[in-house]
This record gives structure tokens, C-alpha cells and sequence, in this order.
């Protein structure tokens, strides 16, 4: 699969990547300076796996997000205007300011929201297959999730059922080796989630979540055999986030070294990719940092945008509780 | 000498029940029947019985035993264009779905600033009466009820089952239908042909002048036959079926209570906590000044469900219960 990925998907990937990274730094610093009320979770270094799959999907596929949920709206076509407006809770954000950072969502580009319930996304997405199979279209529903959630039962449930039903869904696990402040070996006996595959009866891959072309790869075979009738699969991308459970400086605790930080970043996938696609003549350095700053101007965009928004009318706590 | 009229057809509650499901699924085509046992079986008390033979295998299917998967397999069909009916087959068994059913069905709607639509429809069973003991019993309706964005609903008779089936299914919004196992086997007139009870909207199931029992689910029943007691000690009740609890029917009960001046509620759920501390609430925040008596409360004692048949009895609520609490709270 890898020899059919064209130098406009690279730079698709590409472009993803660094959209979400730019929002993701900026989301943070306004958090920590107070700009942005409540927690947000950051994606920054786990830009490959949101890019590496989104790229494959039409806004009539669809996607379960995590608590970790802004790289996954902005891979699937987010735009930041909204998304600012929503991380400020004014009224103009995708979901009016009743939903924040943990519940982005929009209907309309696939997205069936980030979850604040660990494991709550993945039984969604298997439902949204079903539908996807039910109305006899060709779309595919994806389930991200994180080695955390891999030990829920919903997940177990989800999974289980997918198989069964032969539904065309992918789950893919991030993980990033800790859930929340409690890294892997220390909440589950296995080193490769991926393993539990076999056990619900559908094929598991491991592959790099540092690395786009591998995730692309991978996704591309789950995604068209999920599309061809061939049932789910279990697509577990080792990665890593940089900052904290909940912010950038988080909460301080102390339950990994900053060596380990530095090791992973060794592995970024943005650097290492930008230095393969210079390599390959696809993006030069110039180029590249075009990308970057069309990025910027779109954070500078969304931000003022969100700033300028009104807030929600008070009046409307009570408002879409039902249709 | 007119003409006699021909009686109308009566049915059984499950099989109102089944008739409601079937109505749903011929007039829905984004309907779909999903749970445990209810295809090959037709469900574990027989009311889906037909389904699976009247409309195939993609449309009713039995799931494994994993009610959050059910629940969540619900919400992400319904966001995305389908209307579940999903099947609990106990209701005690929401504590194995609650979290996509508290976390996200009822709330997806609101997370998403309105931009979701979630018409599942769930049906469960309740009700303690059959030596099914402390997790096949409950009464868990103040579970659900506390929870902004759910619609919650309760039968107490094969008219009703019926109708509010139908009236859920065609609602935009997640509505779980509450059931009793020991109504199953009751007969009322049942029309043929599709028609709705209004969700929301309380019954009058007895009139009366100087005292007002509201209740809901199975226990409608009871109140109904300790009404026709409380008739010797002049007491003259109304009797309100609440049907819908939510949205609640304020306003019937608040007429009512302004009428009658001394109320009661009813239901079988533990009375600590239960729905009926909600009205009585609400009585007195609106019907104060009306009021003779505190408002009374009769419901099951603080305990589980217990198995024997003789403790069971001394659990549920009945119409005997109903009539000492009332000669209590009037200084009878």
C-alpha cells in the first residue's frame, strides 16, 4: 500500500499534522494563562495517528473520539474558528458553549464528539457502524481510544460485537503508554493491546504511531477491508504525549522522567517527517514552513474569532436539553 | 331499544406491547429491533414473538449478553440516522449500561449544542411480585428520571403499553418505556389500528372530590382498588396515573390537589428517595395554601427485594397499605 501513497496524501498528512500541533500548543498556553476555563487534554505527539487515519475518511465516515479530542476534530476538517469559539464557551462554538474541550464535536463533518468517559466512545462508534452497514452505504465508523480504555468493558463489549456483526468499524488504540498518570505495565499484564485482537475475532496490528506513512498504511488496509464487507480491526499505534494528562504543565506529578519525554521526541513525527519529505524533493524546508505559518494565522484567526464571539445567552442553560 | 355496541377488542398487556413493536417497525423504516434474545426467542417474555419472521434478520437481531454495547450501539445508530428500539430486558440490568445511557444518550443532544438528534427508544422491564428477588425486581425509575435529556414513561395497562410504544418510537428524543412483568397477562381494550398516548400528559383514571392519589406504573391498580375501600370512609378519590414521568404532568397533579386538598403518592420503587418525593415537593411548592394534610407517601420499605413469597407480600405496596397509610395521615 505504501507505493500507492501520492505526494499529495504526504502533504496531506503533512498539513493535518501541523494544524493540529500549532492549535494544540496555542490551546495550551491560553489554558495555563487563563484565557481557556476548564482542562484541556493536549495531542501534541500523537499527530501521526489522527493524520495517518483521517486521511482516508469522508465526512460521511465517521469517528468516536477520546477526552483527548481536539487532533481528531481538526484531522477530520475542524475549523479553528469554531473550535476556539468553543474551547472559550461562547456561543458561536461548534456546540454553543455547552459542550468545551472534552465534547467537540460536529455532526455534519463525521464527528460524534470527544468523550470526558473513559471507554465511552468505542460502543458510539460500533453503533454508528452498524448504521453505516444498516443503511447500505460503504462509510466506516472509527473508534479512538487509549491503552487506558482498552481495559474498559464497553470497550470489550464494543469490540466484541463489531466482530460479530461484521461491521465495518476500526478501533484504533493510541497508545500513548499511560493511562492518565499510570503507565501501561502497571495497568494491564500486556505489552501490544493489538494482542486482544484474536480474542474477538479480528485481525490486530501494531504498528508506529510516530510515524504518518505507517499509520496511513495500516489504516488503509483496516479501512478498506472495514468498507469491503471484511469486518473491524484492531490497529494499536505506540505513541506518546508530550504534555500532561490535562494541560501542558499539568499538575506536576511526578510519574515519568523527563528522559523519557526527550527519547520520544527524538521520534517526532512532524521533524522526522518534514526531514523525509525534504529528502524525498516533496516539501522543502521553505515550504514546509508555510504550512506552519498558514497554520498560525489560522490559530491568530480562530483565536480573535472566538475572542469577538458573544458569550451564550444565560437563558440558554435549559436550551437543546431536548428536541 | 340502540343498538348494542360490539366490544371493543381486548388484549393482553405483552401482547399490546407486541403490537405496539410491530406498529413501529412497519411505519419506521430506520426502525430496528436489537437486544438480548429478542429474535430467534421473541424475547424472554414473548412480545416480540413474529418480529424476527415479519421483518427479517437486518432488522431484528439478537445481540450477546453486553447491555452498554446495546446501549451504545443505540446512540451511535441514532446520531447517525436510524431509530433503535433497544431491548433491557431487566431494567435492574441498567447499572451495566448506565454509563451510555446517563453519560451519553442522555446527554449527547445537550454536549453537542443541539446538534444531535438521538430517537432510541428502550424498553424494560420492572417490577418486584414474581420471587425474582433483589436484581430482577426493582423499581429504578427515579434512577433514570434524574437525568435531563431522557423521557421516561410507565404502562399500566395493554392500552397504554401500546400507545406509549408507538408515541416513543415516533419521538425525537430517547425514551425508555418502563414495563411490569406482572402485568404481562392482564387484559384491556386494545384498538387495532395506530394511535398514541400523549407523552406527558398525566390520566385521570378515577374522579374524585375530597382526596387524590397519584401514582404510576402497576401500582395504578392498587390505588384504584384502595380507592373503591377508602368509598366507606367517605373519601371520595381521584385517582391520577401519571403515565409520563418525565416530562411530569404538574399541572394535572397540582389541579387536582387544589380540588381535593390532601394527597397522596404511590409507587412501588423504595419509597427513600424515590419519584414521589418529587411530587410531594412539587405539591407543596404549588398547592400549599390548598392543603388539609402533609402530602403522603406510601412506596416499598428500605430494603432490596427479597425473594420469599411471604416477605415479597410485606414488600410491595397494595391497595391495604394504601388505605391504612390514608387513615393515618387523616387521623382516621
Amino acid at each position: 500500500m505504501s507505493s500507492e501513497i501520492t505526494d499529495d496524501i504526504l502533504l496531506d498528512i503533512h498539513r493535518r499534522m501541523v494544524r493540529i500541533r500549532t492549535f494544540e500548543e496555542r490551546a495550551g498556553k491560553m489554558m495555563e494563562d487563563g484565557k481557556i476555563p476548564g482542562a484541556l487534554h493536549l495531542y501534541v505527539g500523537q499527530e501521526a495517528v489522527a493524520s495517518g487515519v483521517m486521511v482516508h475518511l469522508s465526512d460521511q465516515d465517521y469517528i468516536t473520539s477520546t477526552h483527548r479530542g481536539h487532533g481528531h476534530l481538526i484531522a477530520k476538517g475542524g475549523e479553528f474558528t469554531y473550535m476556539f469559539a468553543e474551547l472559550y464557551g461562547k456561543a458561536t462554538g461548534y456546540c454553543k458553549g455547552k459542550g468545551g474541550s472534552m465534547h467537540i464535536s460536529n455532526l455534519d463533518l463525521g464527528m460524534l464528539g470527544a468523550n470526558g468517559i473513559v471507554g465511552g466512545g468505542p460502543p458510539i462508534a460500533m453503533g454508528a457502524a452498524f448504521s453505516c452497514k444498516f443503511r447500505k452505504t460503504s462509510n466506516v465508523s472509527i473508534s479512538f481510544f487509549g491503552d487506558g480504555a482498552s481495559n474498559e468493558g464497553a470497550f470489550h463489549e464494543a469490540a466484541n460485537m463489531a466482530a460479530l456483526y461484521k461491521l465495518p468499524c476500526v478501533f484504533v488504540c493510541e497508545n500513548n503508554g499511560y493511562g492518565e498518570y499510570t503507565p501501561q505495565a502497571n495497568h494491564q499484564a500486556i505489552v501490544d493491546v493489538a494482542d486482544r485482537a484474536p480474542g474477538y475475532g479480528m485481525p490486530g496490528v501494531v504498528v508506529d504511531g510516530m510515524d504518518p506513512i505507517a499509520v496511513h498504511e495500516a489504516a488503509g488496509e483496516a479501512i478498506a477491508r472495514a468498507r469491503e464487507g471484511g469486518g473491524p480491526t484492531l490497529l494499536e499505534c505506540k505513541t506518546y504525549r508530550y504534555y500532561d494528562h490535562v494541560g501542558v504543565r499539568g499538575m506536576g506529578l511526578s510519574y515519568r522522567t523527563d528522559e523519557e519525554v526527550e527519547q520520544w521526541r527524538l521520534k517526532d513525527p512532524i521533524v522526522n517527517f518534514e526531514a523525509r519529505l525534504a529528502e524525498q524533493g516533496v516539501l522543502t524546508p521553505e515550504a514546509a514552513e508555510a504550512v506552519h505559518e498558514a497554520a498560525r494565522k489560522d490559530v491568530d484567526a480562530g483565536i480573535e474569532f472566538a475572542e469577538a464571539s458573544p458569550n451564550p445567552d444565560p437563558a440558554a442553560v435549559t436550551e437543546d436539553v431536548y428536541a | 331499544m340502540a343498538e348494542p355496541q360490539p366490544k371493543p377488542r381486548e388484549l393482553a398487556y405483552v401482547a399490546a406491547i407486541a403490537e405496539g413493536v410491530r406498529t413501529v417497525m412497519q411505519e419506521q423504516p430506520d426502525a430496528f429491533v436489537a437486544g438480548e434474545d429478542v429474535a430467534e426467542a421473541g424475547g424472554v417474555y414473548g412480545y416480540y414473538n413474529g418480529i424476527l419472521k415479519e421483518f427479517g434478520p437486518e432488522r431484528v437481531f439478537d445481540t450477546p449478553i453486553s447491555e452498554e454495547g446495546i446501549v451504545g450501539l443505540g446512540v451511535g445508530a441514532a446520531a447517525t440516522g436510524c431509530r433503535p428500539i433497544i431491548d433491557v430486558m431487566f431494567m435492574d440490568f441498567m447499572g451495566e449500561c448506565m454509563d451510555e445511557i446517563a453519560n451519553q444518550l442522555a446527554k449527547m443532544r445537550y454536549m453537542f449544542g443541539g446538534r444531535a438528534t438521538l430517537p432510541v427508544t428502550i424498553l424494560s422491564m420492572a417490577g418486584a411480585g414474581a420471587s425474582l428477588a433483589a436484581q430482577h425486581s426493582q423499581s429504578l425509575e427515579a434512577w433514570i428520571c434524574h437525568l435531563p435529556g431522557l423521557k421516561v414513561v410507565m404502562a399500566c395497562t395493554p392500552y397504554d403499553a401500546k400507545g406509549l410504544i408507538i408515541s416513543a418510537a415516533r419521538d425525537d428524543n430517547p425514551v425508555i418505556v418502563v414495563l411490569n412483568k406482572m402485568s404481562l397477562a392482564m387484559m384491556g381494550p386494545v384498538p387495532e389500528e395506530p394511535y398514541t398516548v400523549p407523552i406527558g400528559e398525566a390520566n385521570v383514571v378515577r374522579g374524585g372530590s375530597n382526596y387524590t392519589i397519584i401514582s404510576f406504573g402497576r401500582m395504578v391498580h392498587e390505588a384504584l382498588a384502595a380507592a373503591t375501600q377508602l368509598e366507606e370512609l367517605g373519601i371520595d378519590a381521584e385517582v391520577i396515573d401519571l403515565r409520563s414521568l418525565q416530562p411530569l404532568d404538574s399541572a394535572a397533579v397540582v389541579a387536582s390537589v387544589r380540588k381535593t386538598h390532601r394527597a397522596m403518592v404511590v409507587h412501588e420503587a423504595v419509597r427513600f428517595g424515590g419519584f414521589g418525593g418529587e411530587i410531594a415537593a412539587q405539591i407543596q411548592e404549588q398547592a400549599f395554601d390548598y392543603l388539609d394534610a402533609p402530602v403522603a407517601r406510601v412506596g416499598a420499605p428500605f430494603s432490596p427485594v427479597p425473594f420469599s413469597p411471604v416477605l415479597e407480600a410485606n414488600y410491595v405496596p397494595n391497595a391495604d397499605r394504601i388505605v391504612a397509610e390514608a387513615k393515618q395521615q387523616l387521623g382516621l
